[in-house]
Protein backbone atom coordinates (compact mmCIF):
# COMPACT_ATOMS: atom_id res chain seq x y z
CA UNK A 1 0.00 0.00 0.00
CA UNK A 2 2.73 2.41 0.95
CA UNK A 3 4.40 1.69 -2.35
CA UNK A 4 1.25 2.57 -4.25
CA UNK A 5 0.99 5.91 -2.51
CA UNK A 6 4.62 6.55 -3.25
CA UNK A 7 4.09 5.87 -6.93
CA UNK A 8 1.14 8.21 -7.02
CA UNK A 9 3.12 10.96 -5.38
CA UNK A 10 5.94 10.42 -7.80
CA UNK A 11 3.52 10.41 -10.70
CA UNK A 12 2.02 13.68 -9.55
CA UNK A 13 5.42 15.27 -9.08
CA UNK A 14 6.71 14.16 -12.45
CA UNK A 15 3.41 15.07 -14.06
CA UNK A 16 3.84 18.63 -12.83
CA UNK A 17 7.42 18.65 -14.05
CA UNK A 18 6.42 17.62 -17.55
CA UNK A 19 3.55 20.13 -17.58
CA UNK A 20 6.13 22.80 -16.85
CA UNK A 21 8.10 21.65 -19.87
CA UNK A 22 5.06 21.77 -22.14
CA UNK A 23 5.41 25.38 -23.31
CA UNK A 24 8.63 24.17 -24.92
CA UNK A 25 6.53 21.83 -27.01
CA UNK A 26 4.39 24.75 -28.12
CA UNK A 27 6.74 25.16 -30.94
CA UNK A 28 6.67 28.86 -31.47
CA UNK A 29 9.72 28.68 -29.21
CA UNK A 30 11.79 27.67 -32.23
CA UNK A 31 10.29 30.01 -34.80
CA UNK A 32 13.42 32.17 -34.58
CA UNK A 33 15.01 29.52 -36.83
CA UNK A 34 12.81 30.79 -39.65
CA UNK A 35 14.71 34.09 -39.75
CA UNK A 36 17.04 34.05 -42.71
CA UNK A 37 20.24 35.29 -41.08
CA UNK A 38 19.71 33.77 -37.64
CA UNK A 39 23.09 32.45 -36.49
CA UNK A 40 21.75 29.06 -35.42
CA UNK A 41 20.00 28.60 -38.74
CA UNK A 42 23.18 29.59 -40.60
CA UNK A 43 25.11 27.06 -38.53
CA UNK A 44 22.63 24.30 -39.33
CA UNK A 45 22.76 25.10 -43.04
CA UNK A 46 26.56 25.01 -42.94
CA UNK A 47 26.46 21.62 -41.22
CA UNK A 48 23.94 20.38 -43.78
CA UNK A 49 26.42 21.02 -46.57
CA UNK A 50 27.76 17.67 -45.34
CA UNK A 51 24.85 16.19 -47.26
CA UNK A 52 26.12 17.66 -50.52
CA UNK A 53 29.70 16.60 -49.76
CA UNK A 54 28.63 13.09 -48.80
CA UNK A 55 26.44 12.66 -51.87
CA UNK A 56 29.14 14.06 -54.14
CA UNK A 57 31.50 11.42 -52.71
CA UNK A 58 28.95 8.67 -53.19
CA UNK A 59 27.67 9.93 -56.55
CA UNK A 60 30.93 10.96 -58.18
CA UNK A 61 30.35 8.46 -60.95
CA UNK A 62 27.43 8.00 -63.29
CA UNK A 63 25.28 5.97 -60.91
CA UNK A 64 21.82 5.99 -62.43
CA UNK A 65 18.57 6.86 -60.70
CA UNK A 66 16.22 3.84 -60.73
CA UNK A 67 14.33 3.43 -63.98
CA UNK A 68 10.91 1.83 -64.23
CA UNK A 69 8.83 0.02 -66.83
CA UNK A 70 5.89 1.03 -68.99
CA UNK A 71 3.60 -0.84 -66.55
CA UNK A 72 4.65 1.56 -63.78
CA UNK A 73 3.15 4.55 -65.62
CA UNK A 74 -0.23 4.43 -63.92
CA UNK A 75 -1.34 8.04 -64.07
CA UNK A 76 -0.77 11.40 -65.70
CA UNK A 77 2.31 13.24 -64.56
CA UNK A 78 1.32 15.54 -61.72
CA UNK A 79 1.98 19.16 -62.67
CA UNK A 80 3.45 21.38 -59.99
CA UNK A 81 4.84 24.89 -59.64
CA UNK A 82 3.86 27.03 -62.63
CA UNK A 83 1.36 25.22 -64.82
CA UNK A 84 0.61 28.02 -67.25
CA UNK A 85 2.71 30.91 -68.42
CA UNK A 86 1.54 34.33 -69.56
CA UNK A 87 4.78 36.23 -70.06
CA UNK A 88 4.91 38.00 -73.44
CA UNK A 89 7.89 36.20 -74.89
CA UNK A 90 6.36 32.84 -73.94
CA UNK A 91 3.01 33.67 -75.54
CA UNK A 92 4.93 34.64 -78.65
CA UNK A 93 6.55 31.20 -79.05
CA UNK A 94 3.39 29.44 -77.88
CA UNK A 95 1.47 31.18 -80.68
CA UNK A 96 3.61 29.46 -83.28
CA UNK A 97 3.32 26.15 -81.46
CA UNK A 98 7.00 26.58 -80.55
CA UNK A 99 8.19 26.54 -84.17
CA UNK A 100 9.98 29.84 -83.60
CA UNK A 101 11.31 28.73 -80.22
CA UNK A 102 15.08 28.77 -79.92
CA UNK A 103 16.99 27.48 -76.92
CA UNK A 104 19.86 29.84 -76.22
CA UNK A 105 23.09 28.51 -74.74
CA UNK A 106 25.29 31.31 -73.48
CA UNK A 107 27.80 32.28 -70.81
CA UNK A 108 31.16 30.63 -70.32
CA UNK A 109 31.13 28.66 -73.57
CA UNK A 110 33.42 28.62 -76.60
CA UNK A 111 30.57 28.91 -79.10
CA UNK A 112 27.25 30.40 -77.94
CA UNK A 113 24.52 28.61 -79.88
CA UNK A 114 20.77 28.50 -80.49
CA UNK A 115 18.75 25.35 -81.04
CA UNK A 116 15.26 25.17 -82.49
CA UNK A 117 12.96 22.46 -81.15
CA UNK A 118 13.34 20.59 -84.46
CA UNK A 119 17.12 20.76 -84.17
CA UNK A 120 16.92 19.34 -80.65
CA UNK A 121 14.59 16.59 -81.80
CA UNK A 122 17.11 15.74 -84.52
CA UNK A 123 19.90 15.08 -82.01
CA UNK A 124 20.47 11.66 -80.42
CA UNK A 125 17.93 11.29 -77.64
CA UNK A 126 17.52 9.35 -74.44
CA UNK A 127 14.23 7.93 -73.16
CA UNK A 128 13.80 7.07 -69.50
CA UNK A 129 10.94 6.09 -67.22
CA UNK A 130 11.72 7.64 -63.88
CA UNK A 131 10.14 8.61 -60.61
CA UNK A 132 9.72 12.31 -59.94
CA UNK A 133 10.05 13.08 -56.23
CA UNK A 134 8.64 16.36 -55.01
CA UNK A 135 10.14 18.08 -51.98
CA UNK A 136 6.61 17.94 -50.52
CA UNK A 137 6.88 14.17 -50.27
CA UNK A 138 4.90 12.75 -53.18
CA UNK A 139 6.22 10.75 -56.15
CA UNK A 140 4.99 10.19 -59.68
CA UNK A 141 6.37 7.97 -62.46
CA UNK A 142 6.48 9.12 -66.11
CA UNK A 143 8.41 8.54 -69.32
CA UNK A 144 10.70 11.33 -70.51
CA UNK A 145 12.44 11.76 -73.85
CA UNK A 146 15.01 14.40 -74.68
CA UNK A 147 18.55 15.39 -75.55
CA UNK A 148 21.24 14.54 -73.02
CA UNK A 149 22.53 17.85 -71.70
CA UNK A 150 26.16 16.69 -72.07
CA UNK A 151 25.58 16.53 -75.81
CA UNK A 152 24.63 20.21 -75.89
CA UNK A 153 27.54 21.10 -73.58
CA UNK A 154 29.97 19.31 -75.88
CA UNK A 155 28.63 21.21 -78.89
CA UNK A 156 29.01 24.63 -77.32
CA UNK A 157 32.31 23.83 -75.60
CA UNK A 158 32.33 24.52 -71.85
CA UNK A 159 35.07 26.91 -70.76
CA UNK A 160 37.47 25.84 -68.04
CA UNK A 161 36.17 28.32 -65.47
CA UNK A 162 32.51 27.27 -65.79
CA UNK A 163 31.18 25.41 -62.76
CA UNK A 164 27.39 25.53 -63.00
CA UNK A 165 24.64 25.34 -65.57
CA UNK A 166 21.94 27.94 -64.95
CA UNK A 167 18.48 27.50 -66.44
CA UNK A 168 16.58 30.72 -67.12
CA UNK A 169 12.88 30.08 -67.58
CA UNK A 170 9.87 31.77 -69.16
CA UNK A 171 7.51 31.32 -66.23
CA UNK A 172 6.91 34.02 -63.66
CA UNK A 173 6.78 31.91 -60.50
CA UNK A 174 6.08 35.02 -58.47
CA UNK A 175 4.13 38.12 -59.37
CA UNK A 176 4.60 40.57 -56.58
CA UNK A 177 4.35 44.29 -56.17
CA UNK A 178 8.03 44.58 -56.97
CA UNK A 179 7.50 42.86 -60.27
CA UNK A 180 7.75 39.35 -61.66
CA UNK A 181 10.29 36.75 -60.62
CA UNK A 182 11.11 34.39 -63.47
CA UNK A 183 12.02 30.84 -62.43
CA UNK A 184 15.74 30.05 -62.36
CA UNK A 185 17.59 26.96 -61.26
CA UNK A 186 21.15 25.68 -61.46
CA UNK A 187 23.06 22.41 -61.21
CA UNK A 188 26.75 21.62 -61.04
CA UNK A 189 28.63 20.08 -63.96
CA UNK A 190 28.64 16.62 -62.38
CA UNK A 191 24.86 16.51 -62.60
CA UNK A 192 24.83 18.41 -65.91
CA UNK A 193 26.99 15.73 -67.53
CA UNK A 194 25.12 12.81 -65.96
CA UNK A 195 23.67 10.46 -68.63
CA UNK A 196 20.12 10.82 -67.29
CA UNK A 197 20.22 14.61 -67.30
CA UNK A 198 18.22 15.40 -70.41
CA UNK A 199 16.44 18.37 -71.92
CA UNK A 200 13.05 16.72 -72.31
CA UNK A 201 10.69 17.68 -75.13
CA UNK A 202 8.41 14.64 -74.84
CA UNK A 203 6.57 13.00 -71.97
CA UNK A 204 4.71 9.69 -71.99
CA UNK A 205 5.23 9.44 -75.78
CA UNK A 206 3.61 12.83 -76.49
CA UNK A 207 5.03 16.32 -76.92
CA UNK A 208 5.72 17.82 -73.50
CA UNK A 209 2.40 19.29 -72.25
CA UNK A 210 2.32 22.97 -71.33
CA UNK A 211 1.55 22.26 -67.67
CA UNK A 212 4.66 20.06 -67.49
CA UNK A 213 6.96 22.70 -68.95
CA UNK A 214 6.65 22.87 -72.76
CA UNK A 215 8.60 23.29 -74.89
CA UNK A 216 11.60 22.13 -72.83
CA UNK A 217 12.30 21.06 -69.27
CA UNK A 218 15.36 19.52 -67.69
CA UNK A 219 15.36 16.18 -65.89
CA UNK A 220 17.87 15.88 -63.02
CA UNK A 221 16.91 12.44 -61.82
CA UNK A 222 19.14 12.24 -58.75
CA UNK A 223 17.59 15.32 -57.19
CA UNK A 224 14.14 16.56 -56.14
CA UNK A 225 11.54 17.97 -58.49
CA UNK A 226 12.24 21.65 -57.96
CA UNK A 227 15.66 21.24 -59.62
CA UNK A 228 13.97 20.18 -62.86
CA UNK A 229 13.27 23.60 -64.32
CA UNK A 230 10.37 23.85 -66.77
CA UNK A 231 9.76 26.29 -69.66
CA UNK A 232 13.50 26.67 -70.29
CA UNK A 233 14.35 29.75 -72.33
CA UNK A 234 18.08 30.03 -71.94
CA UNK A 235 20.94 27.99 -70.55
CA UNK A 236 23.91 29.86 -69.15
CA UNK A 237 27.27 28.44 -68.09
CA UNK A 238 28.51 30.32 -65.04
CA UNK A 239 31.36 30.16 -62.56
CA UNK A 240 29.36 31.32 -59.54
CA UNK A 241 25.78 32.25 -58.85
CA UNK A 242 26.15 34.95 -56.21
CA UNK A 243 24.90 37.62 -58.63
CA UNK A 244 21.81 35.66 -59.72
CA UNK A 245 18.55 36.23 -57.85
CA UNK A 246 19.24 36.46 -54.13
CA UNK A 247 22.54 34.65 -54.56
CA UNK A 248 21.74 31.07 -53.60
CA UNK A 249 21.60 29.74 -57.15
CA UNK A 250 17.92 28.98 -57.59
CA UNK A 251 14.46 30.37 -56.99
CA UNK A 252 13.76 27.88 -54.20
CA UNK A 253 17.28 28.02 -52.75
CA UNK A 254 16.73 31.77 -52.45
CA UNK A 255 13.64 30.91 -50.41
CA UNK A 256 15.37 28.69 -47.87
CA UNK A 257 15.45 25.33 -49.63
CA UNK A 258 18.71 23.49 -50.23
CA UNK A 259 20.48 24.34 -53.50
CA UNK A 260 21.54 20.70 -53.67
CA UNK A 261 18.33 18.68 -53.50
CA UNK A 262 19.69 15.14 -53.36
CA UNK A 263 17.61 14.46 -50.25
CA UNK B 1 10.88 3.53 1.68
CA UNK B 2 12.49 0.81 -0.34
CA UNK B 3 14.36 3.18 -2.62
CA UNK B 4 16.42 5.06 -0.09
CA UNK B 5 18.10 2.48 2.05
CA UNK B 6 20.64 1.08 -0.46
CA UNK B 7 24.05 2.48 -1.22
CA UNK B 8 24.84 4.50 -4.31
CA UNK B 9 26.66 2.60 -7.01
CA UNK B 10 27.99 3.63 -10.41
CA UNK B 11 25.50 2.36 -12.94
CA UNK B 12 25.59 4.28 -16.25
CA UNK B 13 28.80 5.00 -18.11
CA UNK B 14 29.49 8.49 -19.39
CA UNK B 15 29.11 7.42 -23.03
CA UNK B 16 25.69 5.93 -22.28
CA UNK B 17 24.52 9.07 -20.51
CA UNK B 18 25.76 11.51 -23.13
CA UNK B 19 24.39 9.56 -26.09
CA UNK B 20 21.08 9.13 -24.27
CA UNK B 21 20.59 12.87 -23.88
CA UNK B 22 21.86 13.74 -27.35
CA UNK B 23 19.30 11.31 -28.75
CA UNK B 24 16.58 12.76 -26.56
CA UNK B 25 17.26 16.24 -27.97
CA UNK B 26 17.63 14.94 -31.54
CA UNK B 27 14.42 12.92 -31.41
CA UNK B 28 12.48 15.88 -30.05
CA UNK B 29 13.53 18.06 -33.00
CA UNK B 30 13.36 15.24 -35.55
CA UNK B 31 9.79 14.45 -34.49
CA UNK B 32 8.47 17.99 -34.59
CA UNK B 33 10.33 19.03 -37.76
CA UNK B 34 9.29 15.69 -39.29
CA UNK B 35 5.62 16.47 -38.65
CA UNK B 36 6.25 19.87 -40.30
CA UNK B 37 7.64 18.07 -43.37
CA UNK B 38 4.75 15.59 -43.36
CA UNK B 39 2.28 18.50 -43.35
CA UNK B 40 3.56 19.59 -46.79
CA UNK B 41 1.76 16.53 -48.17
CA UNK B 42 -0.17 14.89 -45.33
CA UNK B 43 -0.94 11.56 -46.99
CA UNK B 44 0.73 8.14 -47.00
CA UNK B 45 0.87 5.63 -49.84
CA UNK B 46 2.03 2.11 -50.65
CA UNK B 47 4.38 1.44 -53.58
CA UNK B 48 6.78 3.57 -55.60
CA UNK B 49 4.54 6.52 -56.28
CA UNK B 50 1.64 8.52 -54.87
CA UNK B 51 -1.72 7.71 -56.42
CA UNK B 52 -3.35 10.80 -57.89
CA UNK B 53 -4.93 9.05 -60.86
CA UNK B 54 -5.41 5.77 -58.98
CA UNK B 55 -5.92 4.68 -55.41
CA UNK B 56 -3.00 3.56 -53.24
CA UNK B 57 -3.22 5.87 -50.26
CA UNK B 58 -3.58 4.39 -46.80
CA UNK B 59 -3.88 7.58 -44.81
CA UNK B 60 -4.99 11.11 -45.60
CA UNK B 61 -4.93 13.74 -42.89
CA UNK B 62 -5.58 17.44 -42.64
CA UNK B 63 -2.11 17.84 -41.20
CA UNK B 64 -0.80 18.08 -37.66
CA UNK B 65 -1.64 21.13 -35.51
CA UNK B 66 0.96 23.89 -35.21
CA UNK B 67 1.77 23.11 -31.55
CA UNK B 68 3.44 19.85 -32.58
CA UNK B 69 5.43 21.23 -35.51
CA UNK B 70 8.71 23.14 -35.73
CA UNK B 71 8.42 25.84 -36.96
CA UNK B 72 4.87 26.38 -35.71
CA UNK B 73 3.58 27.71 -39.04
CA UNK B 74 3.82 25.99 -42.42
CA UNK B 75 7.49 26.26 -43.42
CA UNK B 76 8.79 23.20 -45.22
CA UNK B 77 12.20 24.74 -46.02
CA UNK B 78 13.03 25.46 -42.36
CA UNK B 79 11.59 22.10 -41.29
CA UNK B 80 14.01 20.38 -43.67
CA UNK B 81 17.01 22.39 -42.45
CA UNK B 82 16.24 21.35 -38.85
CA UNK B 83 15.38 17.74 -39.72
CA UNK B 84 18.58 17.03 -41.66
CA UNK B 85 20.77 18.82 -39.10
CA UNK B 86 19.51 16.63 -36.27
CA UNK B 87 19.44 13.55 -38.50
CA UNK B 88 23.20 13.86 -38.98
CA UNK B 89 23.78 14.22 -35.22
CA UNK B 90 21.41 11.34 -34.53
CA UNK B 91 23.23 8.98 -36.89
CA UNK B 92 26.72 9.98 -35.73
CA UNK B 93 25.63 9.52 -32.10
CA UNK B 94 24.28 6.07 -32.87
CA UNK B 95 27.63 5.15 -34.37
CA UNK B 96 29.56 6.58 -31.40
CA UNK B 97 27.27 4.71 -28.99
CA UNK B 98 27.72 1.43 -30.87
CA UNK B 99 31.52 1.68 -30.82
CA UNK B 100 31.57 2.73 -27.14
CA UNK B 101 29.10 0.04 -26.11
CA UNK B 102 31.08 -2.67 -27.83
CA UNK B 103 34.30 -1.46 -26.22
CA UNK B 104 33.00 -0.96 -22.68
CA UNK B 105 30.82 -4.08 -22.85
CA UNK B 106 27.61 -2.13 -22.14
CA UNK B 107 26.03 -4.00 -25.02
CA UNK B 108 26.97 -7.51 -23.94
CA UNK B 109 26.77 -7.00 -20.19
CA UNK B 110 23.63 -4.88 -19.90
CA UNK B 111 21.56 -5.09 -23.05
CA UNK B 112 21.75 -8.40 -24.82
CA UNK B 113 19.21 -10.86 -23.42
CA UNK B 114 20.63 -13.94 -21.70
CA UNK B 115 19.29 -17.42 -21.00
CA UNK B 116 18.35 -16.19 -17.54
CA UNK B 117 16.24 -13.45 -19.15
CA UNK B 118 14.39 -16.05 -21.19
CA UNK B 119 13.67 -17.99 -18.01
CA UNK B 120 12.44 -14.89 -16.16
CA UNK B 121 10.48 -13.53 -19.10
CA UNK B 122 6.97 -14.61 -18.10
CA UNK B 123 7.50 -13.55 -14.50
CA UNK B 124 8.65 -10.14 -15.74
CA UNK B 125 5.59 -9.77 -17.97
CA UNK B 126 3.42 -10.68 -14.98
CA UNK B 127 5.18 -8.09 -12.81
CA UNK B 128 4.69 -5.40 -15.45
CA UNK B 129 1.00 -6.25 -15.83
CA UNK B 130 0.59 -5.87 -12.08
CA UNK B 131 2.55 -2.58 -12.30
CA UNK B 132 5.01 -4.02 -9.83
CA UNK B 133 7.86 -2.00 -11.25
CA UNK B 134 10.67 -1.52 -8.81
CA UNK B 135 13.56 -1.68 -11.25
CA UNK B 136 16.75 -3.37 -10.28
CA UNK B 137 20.23 -2.30 -11.23
CA UNK B 138 20.11 -4.91 -13.97
CA UNK B 139 17.63 -4.41 -16.78
CA UNK B 140 14.66 -6.76 -16.71
CA UNK B 141 13.93 -9.00 -19.74
CA UNK B 142 11.17 -6.69 -21.04
CA UNK B 143 13.36 -3.66 -20.49
CA UNK B 144 16.19 -5.22 -22.50
CA UNK B 145 13.75 -6.13 -25.23
CA UNK B 146 12.48 -2.55 -25.41
CA UNK B 147 15.97 -1.01 -25.54
CA UNK B 148 17.33 -3.54 -28.02
CA UNK B 149 14.19 -3.08 -30.13
CA UNK B 150 14.65 0.68 -30.23
CA UNK B 151 18.42 0.64 -30.78
CA UNK B 152 18.69 -2.23 -33.24
CA UNK B 153 15.32 -2.26 -34.97
CA UNK B 154 13.55 1.11 -34.83
CA UNK B 155 16.62 3.38 -35.10
CA UNK B 156 18.11 1.54 -38.13
CA UNK B 157 14.65 1.31 -39.73
CA UNK B 158 13.93 5.01 -39.43
CA UNK B 159 17.41 5.91 -40.76
CA UNK B 160 17.18 3.52 -43.72
CA UNK B 161 13.63 4.50 -44.67
CA UNK B 162 14.71 8.13 -44.38
CA UNK B 163 17.54 7.48 -46.83
CA UNK B 164 15.05 5.77 -49.17
CA UNK B 165 13.35 9.12 -49.64
CA UNK B 166 16.54 10.68 -51.00
CA UNK B 167 16.66 10.56 -54.80
CA UNK B 168 20.46 10.80 -54.55
CA UNK B 169 20.69 7.79 -52.25
CA UNK B 170 18.29 5.93 -54.54
CA UNK B 171 20.98 6.16 -57.22
CA UNK B 172 23.69 4.99 -54.78
CA UNK B 173 21.63 2.13 -53.30
CA UNK B 174 18.85 1.34 -55.78
CA UNK B 175 18.00 -1.89 -53.95
CA UNK B 176 17.19 -0.09 -50.72
CA UNK B 177 13.79 1.42 -51.62
CA UNK B 178 12.97 -1.85 -53.39
CA UNK B 179 13.69 -3.73 -50.17
CA UNK B 180 11.00 -1.70 -48.45
CA UNK B 181 8.53 -1.95 -51.33
CA UNK B 182 9.13 1.41 -53.01
CA UNK B 183 9.83 4.98 -51.99
CA UNK B 184 6.30 5.74 -50.86
CA UNK B 185 6.08 2.56 -48.78
CA UNK B 186 9.41 3.52 -47.22
CA UNK B 187 7.95 6.94 -46.38
CA UNK B 188 4.96 5.21 -44.78
CA UNK B 189 7.26 2.94 -42.74
CA UNK B 190 9.28 6.03 -41.69
CA UNK B 191 6.01 7.47 -40.35
CA UNK B 192 4.97 4.23 -38.58
CA UNK B 193 8.38 3.89 -36.90
CA UNK B 194 8.03 7.50 -35.75
CA UNK B 195 4.71 6.56 -34.12
CA UNK B 196 6.32 3.50 -32.49
CA UNK B 197 9.12 5.68 -31.10
CA UNK B 198 6.54 8.08 -29.67
CA UNK B 199 4.87 5.01 -28.12
CA UNK B 200 8.22 3.92 -26.68
CA UNK B 201 8.76 7.40 -25.24
CA UNK B 202 5.38 7.34 -23.47
CA UNK B 203 6.01 3.89 -21.97
CA UNK B 204 9.60 4.89 -21.10
CA UNK B 205 8.28 7.89 -19.13
CA UNK B 206 5.59 5.82 -17.41
CA UNK B 207 8.13 3.18 -16.40
CA UNK B 208 10.47 5.80 -14.92
CA UNK B 209 7.63 7.33 -12.93
CA UNK B 210 6.50 3.95 -11.64
CA UNK B 211 10.00 2.65 -10.90
CA UNK B 212 11.04 5.65 -8.82
CA UNK B 213 11.83 8.66 -10.96
CA UNK B 214 14.51 10.22 -8.75
CA UNK B 215 16.71 7.16 -8.76
CA UNK B 216 16.16 6.53 -12.46
CA UNK B 217 16.77 10.11 -13.55
CA UNK B 218 19.83 10.41 -11.30
CA UNK B 219 21.34 7.32 -12.87
CA UNK B 220 20.99 8.66 -16.42
CA UNK B 221 22.36 12.10 -15.44
CA UNK B 222 25.08 11.45 -12.85
CA UNK B 223 25.44 7.75 -13.53
CA UNK B 224 24.80 6.90 -9.87
CA UNK B 225 22.03 4.59 -8.84
CA UNK B 226 20.86 3.72 -5.35
CA UNK B 227 20.44 0.02 -4.85
CA UNK B 228 16.94 -0.97 -3.85
CA UNK B 229 15.80 -3.72 -1.52
CA UNK B 230 14.98 -5.76 -4.58
CA UNK B 231 18.55 -5.36 -5.78
CA UNK B 232 19.84 -6.84 -2.54
CA UNK B 233 17.79 -9.97 -3.00
CA UNK B 234 18.68 -10.20 -6.68
CA UNK B 235 22.30 -9.26 -7.02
Amino acid sequence: MSKLILSRRHLLKAGLASAAALPLGGCEAFDFLRTRDNAMREFMIKMNSLTYKAQRQLLSGDQLAPEFTQADIQQDMRANGSTEVDTDDYLEVLDTNFTNYQLEVTGLVERPMRFTLDALRGLPSRTQITRHDCVEGWSCIAKWQGVPLHNILDQVGVKEEARYVMFHCYDAIEKGLSGEVLYYESIDLVDARHPQTILAYAMNDKPLPIENGAPLRVRVERQLGYKMAKYIKRIELISEFSTVGLGQGSYWADRGYEWFAGI
Amino acid sequence: MSNSDGRLIKRQKLSTRITHWVWAICLFFLLLSGLQIFNAHPALYLGDQSGFGFENSILELEGFPSWVTIPSTQDLATGRVIHFFFAWIFVVTLFVWLVASLRNRHLRKDLLPTAKDAKNFTADVRDHLKLNLVHTVRYSPLQKLAYVGVLFVLFPLIILTGLCMSPGMNAVLPWLPELFGGRQTARTIHFIVMALLVGFFIVHMAMILLAGPLNEIRSIITGRYRLTRKDKTNV
